[in-house]
Formats: structure tokens, sequence, C-alpha cells
């Protein structure tokens, strides 16, 4: 019998703001434990929470930007529960009026090879909501230890329908957020920091049949390989116990990204009684469409939109754009020069993709403290096209040079002496030699073979001991058979 | 003549601006008063000598240099045992907090600082303020200063015997059904509840939320009206509390003197009257008002009769909620030889040590309200309920300026009458419950005695028109002289 999964995802992600979720402290990482706490935090008597607009501002932007419907009103309830890192012992968080409801993330699958661009596909949202993070636990062999530096930072919890069906589709699920969220200046989403974490809940059905299969939710899903992985892992094991006949029990289990495996946490559920009840220390929040309407203004071109755009505006293969989009930074710093030479956008593309990233890598340095910009990459690809250097030199001599010191194209190649030392009438001699040496090739293309062209390339190239620019050399054999 | 400590806080003021009295000898004798009654009041839970004289030297130096703060500066003022002083104890008479000690000033408290009152002692209390006698605190009872076999009521039971026993001439008491003005009638004082979200309740260790609000106690009306300018108005720090700029509330009564007011009387609080003889002097109180040419009018309040129930619904469910977080992890008692497998070890048992009965009985009721399969008929009703209840007065409220009530069924009753019936010792909250529920201000005073108890009339008003209250009360209070009646202690 064929299997199929069925696989919903809990994705939470910390909203960057300045100060936490209820109260001024301060929000942050890597910090002395509990040093960012207050009496708010601290759950001290009398302490009341007060609503930061940064986070509503940052759970509704992000909720524009996956397409769900921002209601005009929504509320806080408190969830009940004890747990040391909960200093309340109650969440503040959304029952049944989410700020976002519905909502839809794009997904793109791998394509047949990495050159082409995979299938989109769209995975449906129930609900986005706001909360309050909790504190971290730390276990040592006698004690455990309580810090509360995150408790009380901001929080959304992103829930999709049970809407994907392998570890793959999870993957880019995660990934589309995760870009999304950066894109918009949301979150880093940066899961080694607790940024972003994921639950997934899977079960396994035969193909064709309606109804679910039994719930497993995965826990501990905390990097982006890590939630692909385990969830592929879940569904295997799944389906392998099906096969021997053996029925799935409702449990949480965790992924060990150090074994590789999945691991039981607990059977059957505590039956978890939250009392939800409204919080009557928060007034509920009214939205209206000019609240909506600044933060809808706020939010980029989304990646898939700007990956789309850059492929048909620029021409760039698909391989740049997937170099180029995934960084909002990166990006916009080659639009800027792209915008100024649309024509020469690949030539453009190609030199931030492989040369400025390669350099950088090696500099250990951000696209900040680069020393080219935009305007001085574009007067590296002026001089190629101008046939004042040919494509090789530019990449191997003159790139490095201005990468290391921020000099234009033409200063690096005027100081290093680059410029050949032969006009453009030593190259048409060179041309017409070649055109004489070599009848054949010339009679192929007198005859319509444009690419007999490349034979007469060669031996120009020669010459010039290669030297001269092969798109002026291209195009004075063009002119001397014309 | 009028002992030092029995005169108002008006005229203290009086004093202290005339330069008759610095805050220092006020302060003195304050401390000296409550030192020579304690052993038979206990209205305080701790009292800081030291620090409540340095305060006062710090009024005196400003008075010196004639940049006085106002009329409370210089002024001690009681705090109840469940409001935030930083570096001062802050117990809720509750054994779980009872070697807490507050980080941080309350809003009021600091409001109170800045207007440069002297911050004087912390009050017994009903632990949590869940009470309505002051005999759940885990730590003493407090007595009733007009029958020393009395209880003062609750849970502001210390705020209100410290007043009547001369310990203090103000005091800051919070009231979730009833818990200012109940007192404030048993001791034969003026309590205040101000309409929700005029007081910050940012450091008032909560007990219901959605009902809590911190007022003032005082021996007059005025005292009063100085008290809440003291301590009213928005505070960022609390989402409840109300946008709204104050009014100048001795200036509004000033111009309010006079006023022919349209009064209420629900009929549902006059049926059914048990203690006649505690309602004689409320009677009295309403003919008074009509001789000053007021119309009294009957008015229906017809979901009183569901007030009760549907604010210990409430009330416990978000105490329960309110209450988790004090769970022997952080800063609470935890069980000394706490046998713990896990944290829920450590949360059981801490609890079973550190909460009374009455808290762990409304935090079990509170739990159970709220649980799934029962929300709906509890909680849910209970909100709808409480709708019903706000629009009763605003019904009535169109008809009228205030209206006027007893403030409770009887007068002081003995001390441990009614501990072992909860729910008879919850019916002494039954007129002033309400209030709560439907956000309104309500205010009580001494109206008359009976068999030598204090009588309290209650005045409620419309939302944040605390000085029509105020002004209706002052006009009963001028006529009469009950703020200069004193027990016999």
């Amino acid at each position: 019998m064929e299997y199929e999964a069925v696989i919903g995802l809990e994705v939470h992600v910390q909203i960057k703001t300045e100060s936490k979720i209820f109260t001024r402290c301060r929000q942050g990482y890597g910090y002395e434990p509990n040093t960012l706490v207050d009496a708010v935090i601290m759950g001290l008597p009398g302490a009341l929470p007060v609503m930061n607009k940064a986070s509503l501002d940052g759970i509704i932007k992000a909720g524009l930007a996956l397409n769900c419907v921002i209601p005009d009103y929504c509320k806080w309830d408190r969830k009940n529960y004890f747990y040391p890192d909960s200093p309340n012992n109650y969440q503040i968080t959304q029952y049944d009026k989410p700020i976002c409801e519905g909502g839809y993330v794009e997904i793109e699958l791998p394509g047949e090879n990495r050159g082409v661009m995979g299938e989109h596909k769209k995975i449906q949202l129930t609900r986005i909501h706001l909360e309050n993070d909790v504190g971290k636990l730390n276990h040592f062999s006698e004690d455990s230890l309580v810090d509360y530096n995150r408790a009380g930072s901001s929080l959304m919890e992103i829930v999709s329908e049970p809407d994907m069906h392998s570890g793959e589709e999870a993957f880019a699920f995660l990934t589309a957020i995760r870009q999304t969220m950066i894109y918009c200046g949301i979150s880093d989403c940066d899961m080694e920091k607790g940024q972003m974490r994921a639950d997934a809940n899977i079960s396994v059905r035969p193909v064709g049949q309606k109804e679910l299969g039994t719930k497993i939710e995965l826990k501990n899903l905390n990097s982006i390989t890590g939630v692909k992985n385990g969830i592929d892992y879940e569904i295997k094991r799944q389906i392998s116990e099906l096969k021997r006949g053996k029925q799935q029990v409702q449990a949480t289990w965790r992924w060990n990204a150090d074994l590789g495996r999945t691991e039981l946490m607990r059977e059957k559920e505590d039956a978890h009684d939250y009392r939800y009840f409204p919080d009557p220390d928060l007034m509920p929040v009214e939205i209206d469409d000019e609240w909506r309407q600044r933060l809808r203004d706020e939010i980029p071109e989304l990646p898939w939109d700007k990956q789309r755009r850059f492929m048909k505006e620029y021409g760039l293969p698909y391989t740049i754009t997937c170099v180029l989009v995934p960084d909002r930074k990166l990006s916009d710093w080659f639009e800027s020069a792209a915008k100024q030479a649309p024509k020469s956008a690949q030539a453009l593309g190609n030199l931030v993709a492989n040369d400025l990233l390669r350099e950088m890598g090696e500099a250990g340095i951000s696209l900040d403290e680069c020393k080219i910009t935009p305007d001085s990459l574009l007067t590296l690809v002026r001089a190629v096209e101008k046939g004042v250097v040919p494509k090789n030199v530019a990449n191997k001599d003159v790139f490095p040079e201005m990468f290391k010191t921020g000099e234009t194209a033409d200063q690096v190649i005027e100081r290093k002496g680059l410029k050949p030392d032969f006009d453009e009438g030593q190259v048409r001699a060179w041309c017409q030699e070649a055109i004489d040496e070599n009848p054949r090739p010339v009679e192929d293309f007198r005859s319509g073979n444009d690419k007999a062209l490349n034979a007469l390339l060669g031996p120009v190239m020669k010459k010039s001991r290669g030297k001269a620019n092969p798109q002026l050399v291209q195009k004075l054999i063009r002119e001397l058979l014309g | 003549m009028q002992e030092l400590y029995y005169k108002t806080a008006s005229e203290l003021s009086e004093l202290l601006d005339k330069k008759e009295l610095s805050a220092v000898e006020l302060t003195k004798t304050v401390i000296e008063r409550t030192k020579a009654v304690e052993d038979r009041v206990a209205a305080f839970n701790s009292y800081d000598e030291a620090d409540a004289l340095k305060q006062a030297e710090a009024s005196d130096l400003r008075r010196a240099g004639g940049k006085t703060l106002g009329p409370l500066d210089g002024i001690p003022v009681g705090i109840k045992d469940v409001l935030a002083v930083k570096d001062q104890p802050l117990t809720c008479s509750s054994k779980m907090l009872e070697n807490f000690v507050s980080p941080y000033d309350a809003t009021c408290i600091q409001k109170l600082r800045s207007n440069g009152a002297v911050l004087w002692g912390r009050l017994n209390m009903d632990e949590y303020a869940m009470g309505s006698s002051t005999e759940n605190s885990a730590f003493k009872k407090t007595s009733n200063p007009w029958n020393l076999d009395c209880v003062p009521g609750g849970s502001s039971g210390g705020s209100a015997a410290a007043l009547a026993a001369g310990e203090a001439p103000l005091t800051l008491g919070s009231d979730t059904g009833g818990s200012i003005r109940q007192p404030a009638s048993y001791c034969g004082v003026v309590g205040l509840k101000p309409t929700y979200g005029r007081v910050s309740r940012f450091g008032l260790a909560a007990f219901a939320s959605s009902l809590d609000q911190v007022g003032p106690m005082a021996r007059s009306v005025k005292d009063a009206a100085m008290l809440l300018q003291g301590i009213a108005g928005h505070d960022e720090r609390d989402s409840t509390s109300y946008r709204a700029d104050v009014p100048d509330y001795l200036a509004a009564m000033e111009s309010l003197k006079g006023k022919k007011w349209t009064l209420g009387l629900p009929k549902e609080y006059f049926e059914n009257v048990s203690d006649e003889s505690a309602m004689k002097p409320v009677q009295d109180a309403i003919e008074f008002y009509r001789s000053l040419g007021c119309e009294i009018k009957e008015v229906s309040l017809p979901h009183t009769e569901y007030a009760v129930a549907t604010y210990y619904i409430i009330a416990t469910a978000e105490a329960s909620s309110n209450l988790a977080r004090y769970d022997g992890i952080r800063y609470t008692h935890r069980a000394e030889a706490f046998d713990a497998k896990d944290s829920v070890d450590i949360y059981c048992q801490s609890r079973a040590e550190g909460f009374g009965e009455e808290v762990k009985r409304r935090v079990i009721l509170g739990t159970y309200v709220l649980s799934s399969g029962y929300y709906d008929a509890y909680y849910l009703k209970a909100q709808k309920v409480r709708t019903l209840i706000r629009r009763d007065f605003e019904n009535a409220f169109k008809e009228v300026d205030a209206i006027l009530a007893p403030t409770s069924p009887s007068t002081a009753f003995k001390k441990g009458e009614k501990t072992a019936d909860p729910l008879s010792m919850y019916l002494s909250d039954i007129y002033t419950i309400s209030a709560n529920l439907a956000g309104i201000a309500g205010l009580s005073l001494p109206c008359g005695y009976s068999d030598g108890l204090p009588v309290g009339l209650q005045v409620l008003g419309k939302p944040f028109k605390e000085e029509e209250i105020l002004a209706v009360a002052q006009a009963f209070e001028s006529a009469h002289d009950f703020k200069n009646q004193h027990p016999n202690l």
C-alpha cells in the first residue's frame, strides 16, 4: 500500500523590537542570565502588562506580507499553566480573536535541476497570533536554573493548515517565511538564537484515504535542516510502523539532531486545561484601515516578486537570481547598478553573484563594509564593453584591486597599466590578417553560419597575446566581412 | 480640644502651613499614638519609624524653603499592605509574601511621594484582599476600635481601623467588592472607591484585575477628596487606566455646594432588610437630604439579586490566574521540607503552606469556573450578567444624579461570628459588589450608630464623577458631627 504524509507546522517567530512585548524592559540575546528583566517580566506583585505598539506593527506587517486578513478587532487571553520558565504561570496570548486570520505562504519546490525554477505552491495558513515568550530552563546535575531574559519577548505563532506532505515542503515553507520576515525587517529568524522555532504535526495515511491518520507532534526542530530531516525521518518511521501493522498512538516526539532520529517524549499528552479567558489587564486592540495601510506601505517588494522581476526585467538567469534575491541588501545593491545599465544587468549580476561574494567571503566582511560601490562596479562593466580590457582581465586583475582599494575600474587599469598597448587600428589589422589566412570559416560565415565567426576569433586573440577585447574583435570582423 | 492624632488631614495641613506644627512633630505624634493603641487594635503589619521621620524631615525642609508640594505635604498616609512601596515589605497579609520586600513603588505611591505625603506603615488586610472582616490575615486579627470584640470589616480593615484609632490621618485601601466602603462603614470613617480606571492599579497586587480599584480612606469627605486628588490620573503603565484630566475635586465640591440633587433609592436594596436598627440612620440620612430640598426617587436595579453570584465567579476566575505567580519558584514562600520530585511538587507544597483557607477556596472556585466545559455556563454567563448590571446603573443614572443605599446590611459583626460560614460573610458585601461589577464610583460615610457601632451611608455615582458623590456626601457631613466622634480607646 502507498502512504502519504500530512503535515502542519506551528512556527514561532520572535519579532525584532527594542523592548519586550508588555513592558519597556529591553529585548535581546546573549546577555548575562536574568539581566533583561523587570517587575513585569518577573511577575512581581502589582506589575501590569502594557502593550508594545512595535510588536503589534510587526505582526500586522507579517500578516499582510503573508496574505492574511487583519480583522478590525483582536483581544488578549490568558493561557494558564504552571511551568518554572513562565513567571506569571500564565501566558498572554490570543485565543479566539487572533490578529491575523487565514493567509498563505508561497513556496518553491526544487526544480528538475539547479538551473531551473521549481514548482510554486501555496501553503494555507490558519492564523497568526501574538504572545509573550517564556524564559529558558537550564538543567544541571543537581539543579535546574531559570533564565528569564527571553521571557516576555514578542513572539508570533504562525499556524499552517495540514497542507504539506514532505520534509522538503516544510523546509520550503520555513525558508519562505524566514525570507519574508527578513525582507520586511520583522525578524532576523536566527534559529540558533531561538528567534525562529518550529513544531510539526505529522500524520500518515494510505493514499486515497480522506480522514487524517494519528497525529504525532514533533518538537525540538531548531534548525531549518532539522525540520526537513526530522519530518522525513518521522514519516518513514510512521509508514514502516503502519506497514508492520502497528497503529500509531497520539504522542509527542522530539527530534534528536545529534543522533539523527526522533525520540518519544510523552505518550499521551497531559490532559491540559489551559483555562483560557480574556486578560483583564489589557484592553482589546482596534485596528483601522489607516493603520493597516501604513504598514502595508512599509512592506517592500517580496522575494518571489523580486525574483520573477529580475528574471523578466534584467534577463537574469534563475541561478543568479537564486543567489541575489534571498539577500535583500545584496539584491538592492545589485539593482542600484543594474538600473543605470539594464542592458549590462547580466554582466553586473555575474560580477555580484560570483566575484563580489567570493571576495567578501575571503575578506570576511559584509556588504556594508565593502569599499566597492554599485557605481564603481558599473565602471568595470563599461570598461569591458568599450573594449578597454577583456573580461578575463577585468575579473582576474581589475575587480580584486577595486575591491581592495575602492578605486574605479579606470583608475585600476591606468595604475596597473592593464590597458593594451595597441589601438583599434592594430586590432583591425589583425582581424584582416585572420580573414586572409582562414578562407574556410570566412566562406561558412558568408553562407550564413554565424558560428563560424568563432574560428576567426581565436587567431586574432593569439596575435594580440590574449589582450584584445573579444567583443571588439567580433565587432570588427563583422564590419570587415560585412 | 481635639487630640492632634484625631484631627482631619485638612486641619493638619492648615497647621503645617501656618507653621504651628511640623511634619516631624505630626509624624512623631502618629507614631506614639500607634504604639499606644496597636496592642489593642493591631491595624499594622509593619511600620518603619525611621523612614517615616526621614520623609517628615524632608517635608519640613521643603516647607522651610517655601516649596511645599501641596496639601498632602507632611501628612502621614497609612498604606494597605497590598500596595508596593519601594524597599518596604509587601505581604498582602499572606505567608506567601511574608519576607517579600518590594523593589519598586506603585504608581499611587509614587504620586503620594511627589505630593510630599509621609508614607506610613503597611496596614493589615484580608489575605490578598479576600474577605470582609480582616480575619483572613495570616498575621493578626485587627480589632474594630469601636468595639474590640468586633471585626473592622474587610478587606481594608487595617486601613479603616487605623483611621478610627488615630494611628494615621489618611490611609489607602483597595476595593474589589466593597473592601474600602464596608470597613469604612464598620469603623465610622469615609471610604471612596473611585471609578474603575481613575486610579492606576500599577503596583497594586492584583486580586481581580477587572474589579480592583485603589481608593482613599479618611476621617472626612474633604480629606478623601484631597487624598484622591493625590493619587488619581492616567498612568501609561496601566492599560486599563482612564485617559482624561483629573478635575480639581475640592474646587468642584465647592461649586456644587447647595445643589438640589436628584437622589435614587434602589428598591432592591431596601427590601428584606434584616437589621432594622442598622437601617435607621440610613433612613434618617435620606430624610435629611429630603429636608435639603433634594428630590428622592425610587429606582430599580433589577439584576441586583445576581450580583453576588456574578461577582464570585468573575473575581475568583481572575484571582485563580492572578495568584498563579505565587508559586514558590522565585520570590514567594517555598515549602522548606518540600519533597520535590518535580516542579509540580514545589508548587503544590509551597502553595498549600503559603495560602490561607479563603485564598485556597477562591483559587479552587476560580479554577473550576474557568475549566473547559464550565466556562460557558459560569464565566461567560457571569460576564453577560455583568453587562446587565452595568446597564441597570446606566439606566438609573438617566434619572438620578446619585444613588443612596446602605453600605452594609449590618454593623460590624463579632470576630469569629462568620468565619465558619463563608457565604454569610460574602453577603456582607451585597450592597457594595454591584458598583465594582459596573465599574462606577461609590463612597461610604458615617451616618449614625446602632448599638454603639457606626453605620455607613453609601453614595453611588456616575462613572468619573467622583466630585459629585463627594459633594453629596459633604452636604450630609457638614450638617452632622460624625467626623469628630471617636471611639473610646
